[in-house]
């Protein structure tokens, strides 16, 4: 028979698919970040999140914990060895370790910052999970798969941030004592054992025009302290907070592009 | 070929009987480990790998080092490794199989493993390591396999097994090399962004696989009617001398960039390791013995005396183990998580399941490498009478 035959022509055409899925593998692995970074602010929506540090206080983010954490059925162990946290606070030296120095002032010195995922527009986290469990939803949100992770937690290791926690047991486990009613949320699935968590922008409220459970706690207590919107949006109140005041982010020196502003004058 | 690892010495039995208690421990506790998750390990919200991912990683090395007796032998015809590379192609068959058995211990749900292959995502260096390192299982596998099968025969291994050692050469390299990458490319852990980690991991490698191999070979030759020869041990003594070298020179310039440049993120793991941070050291007695066994290890390499000579050439070997097994498959992971991103030390120390199950894992590997290395010199005794 003259030409090729079926067998050699499966070869190559195997053989070209495999060459051509290695190409595309190297190139997304030499220019990591490079497909989220370049959907343009301008279109489609981009969430993010300014923190009005002048009127934040430590009573604001422990309420706004409190109510995140119940929301989400986030259990509490009482243990840093094994905890899960969302959003929590932390003195400026720890929340901002670059920019620590002996002569801050008092005013910076005497304030918690409430940290949370900072869904980064350039996610490490996204780059090394080996199943796309978590993944960047294109109006910025890092978003976890529970039912997918491995619970390799190479994500934890990619987070400069210290933003993800494991469930180093079961949850629905945890202490009785220190979890009175858990799940607390029955609208809200429980995670299993041995799969990473973390802060999801409240994804499912966003869906139903609703702010984030942190966003509509802080704001209960001092108006305008968390000012949650669209970045791509010139006239969102978020953007405006932004044009007037001065803002710094965590560890931009990273590359990661953190979308949680913190306004300090 | 298979019959060989069924007809042994009391000894033989012995200590297989020996690994199969350490297996079955270790199998109970990963049970328990499975049933109530990795809260009965040491690791924690800081550190969140820990001594499994160590072991992985140093074993990495272990099974690339097969490399240092297979190229000698194919690319240099170097005739006289023939005696060894079967041996270095099936420790290298051990080795990643206890590096796929630390992975799995080491996940949170093990039955989703699948999802890697499921859903694969190619930017993620994890699932590169699975491709090279199942990879190099298969074509270790198949070399070693088919080699010595020609030895018994008393022919000469086919084409296609030449054409597969020669590719599992720059395979090898390329094990460790991404295996460094899982570490090396992460923004914020900065002890591990240094664009010399892969070429410091094949340094270590090349000098820790070898003088595992060599002490072995001590014991093949004490235990067995198998010669492995002087003149291979000495050369795997040069091999290892070399590498060594190579590995505390980077070591040391690790240390210059870091402590030269002042720049406290890149200073404060190692201060961590060596002196303690924060009031917190618990590595740092482990690492001074790293450089109290790196120093012995460098003289008695160095000096042609002591690398020449039999008994003082198997003490360097064993330094080098230790030594390097401190550095990689302990300082190297728990220091990349302390200091936290919060630039906090929270201290990691392994448990005694963690340790145990890890233990379980090294006895799995060296039941394999007892059964294999059984089978490779049954038949090289046969041959030789």
């Amino acid at each position: 028979m003259m030409g090729i035959s079926r067998r050699g022509f499966l070869k190559v055409a195997g053989l070209s698919a495999l060459m051509a899925a290695l190409g595309k593998s190297g190139f997304e692995l030499l220019r990591p970040g490079q497909v989220e970074a370049s959907i343009p602010v301008t279109k489609g929506k981009r969430w993010a999140m300014a923190i009005d540090m002048r009127k934040v206080t430590p009573e604001i983010i422990e309420e706004c914990k409190k109510s995140c954490h119940h929301y989400h059925n986030v259990p509490e162990f009482d243990n840093p060895k094994v905890e899960i946290k969302w959003i929590w606070g932390e003195e400026f030296e720890h929340a901002f370790p670059d920019q620590q120095h002996e002569y801050v002032s008092d005013l910076i010195k005497s304030l918690e910052f409430p940290l949370l995922c900072n869904h980064c527009s350039n996610p490490p986290c996204c780059r090394v999970c080996p199943t796309g469990a978590t993944w960047q939803r294109e109006d910025g949100i890092v978003m976890m798969d529970w039912h997918r992770c491995i619970g390799c937690r190479f994500c934890m290791a990619g987070c400069p941030y210290g933003s993800r926690s494991f469930n180093w047991g079961d949850p629905r486990k945890a202490p009785k004592e220190l979890n009175p009613g858990f799940p607390t949320n029955p609208e809200f699935p429980t995670r299993e054992v041995g799969v990473v968590e973390k802060c999801t922008f409240c994804n499912e409220r966003i869906a139903k025009g609703q702010l984030p459970v942190c966003v509509e706690k802080a704001n209960e207590m001092k108006k305008d302290s968390f000012i949650f919107g669209d970045l791509a949006d010139p006239d969102s109140d978020i953007r405006k907070a932004l044009r007037k005041h001065y803002s710094i982010r965590r560890k931009t020196e990273l590359g990661t592009h953190p979308n949680i502003y913190y306004i300090i004058a | 070929m298979l019959d060989r690892a069924l007809k042994g010495s009391s000894r033989y039995w012995g200590w297989l009987i020996f690994l199969l208690i350490l297996m079955g421990i270790g199998f109970v506790l990963w049970l328990y480990q499975f049933k109530v998750g990795l809260k009965i390990t040491g690791m924690s919200r800081d550190v969140s790998w820990g001594f499994y991912i160590a072991q992985f990683t140093y074993l990495v090395g272990v099974a690339a080092s097969g490399v240092m007796v297979v190229l000698p032998y194919y690319l240099h015809d170097y005739k006289k490794f023939g005696r060894l590379t079967v041996l270095g192609e099936f420790m290298a068959i051990a080795a990643v199989l206890m590096c796929l058995l630390f992975i799995m211990v080491d996940l949170g749900r093990l039955p989703r493993l699948v999802n890697v292959i499921m859903y694969p995502h190619p930017r993620s260096i994890l699932f590169w390591d699975m491709i090279v390192l199942n990879g190099y299982l298969l074509l270790n596998i198949l070399v070693g396999w088919n080699a010595l099968a020609a030895e018994r025969k008393g022919v000469h291994y086919r084409t296609w097994v030449k054409v597969l050692a020669y590719i599992s050469i720059p395979w090898a390299f390329s094990i460790h090399t991404v295996t460094a990458f899982l570490y090396a490319g992460l923004p914020g852990r900065h002890f591990w962004l240094t664009a010399i980690m892969a070429p410091r991991f094949l340094a270590s490698a090349f000098c820790s696989g070898p003088a595992i191999l060599l002490l072995i070979c001590f014991i093949i030759r004490k235990l067995t009617k198998f010669d492995p020869g002087k003149e291979q041990m000495r050369t795997l003594g040069g091999i290892i001398a070399y590498a060594f070298i190579l590995n505390i020179f980077f070591f040391l310039m690790e240390l210059f960039t870091s402590f030269y440049s002042q720049i406290p993120a890149h200073m404060d793991s190692l201060v961590y390791l060596f002196r303690g941070l924060d009031g917190y050291g618990r590595l740092a007695p482990w690492m001074w013995t790293f450089v109290f066994f790196s120093v012995v290890a460098l003289v008695m390499l160095i000096v042609p005396y002591t690398r020449r000579k039999e008994d003082t050439l198997a003490v360097a070997a064993a330094c080098v183990v230790i030594a390097t097994w401190i550095d990689k498959g302990l300082g190297l992971i728990i220091g990349g998580f302390v200091p936290n991103p919060f630039e906090k030390v929270f201290e990691y120390w392994p448990t005694v399941p963690e340790v145990m199950i890890s233990v379980g894992v090294w006895a799995t590997g060296f039941f394999v490498l007892t059964v294999l290395f059984k089978i490779a010199i049954s038949i090289k005794e046969e041959v030789a009478a």
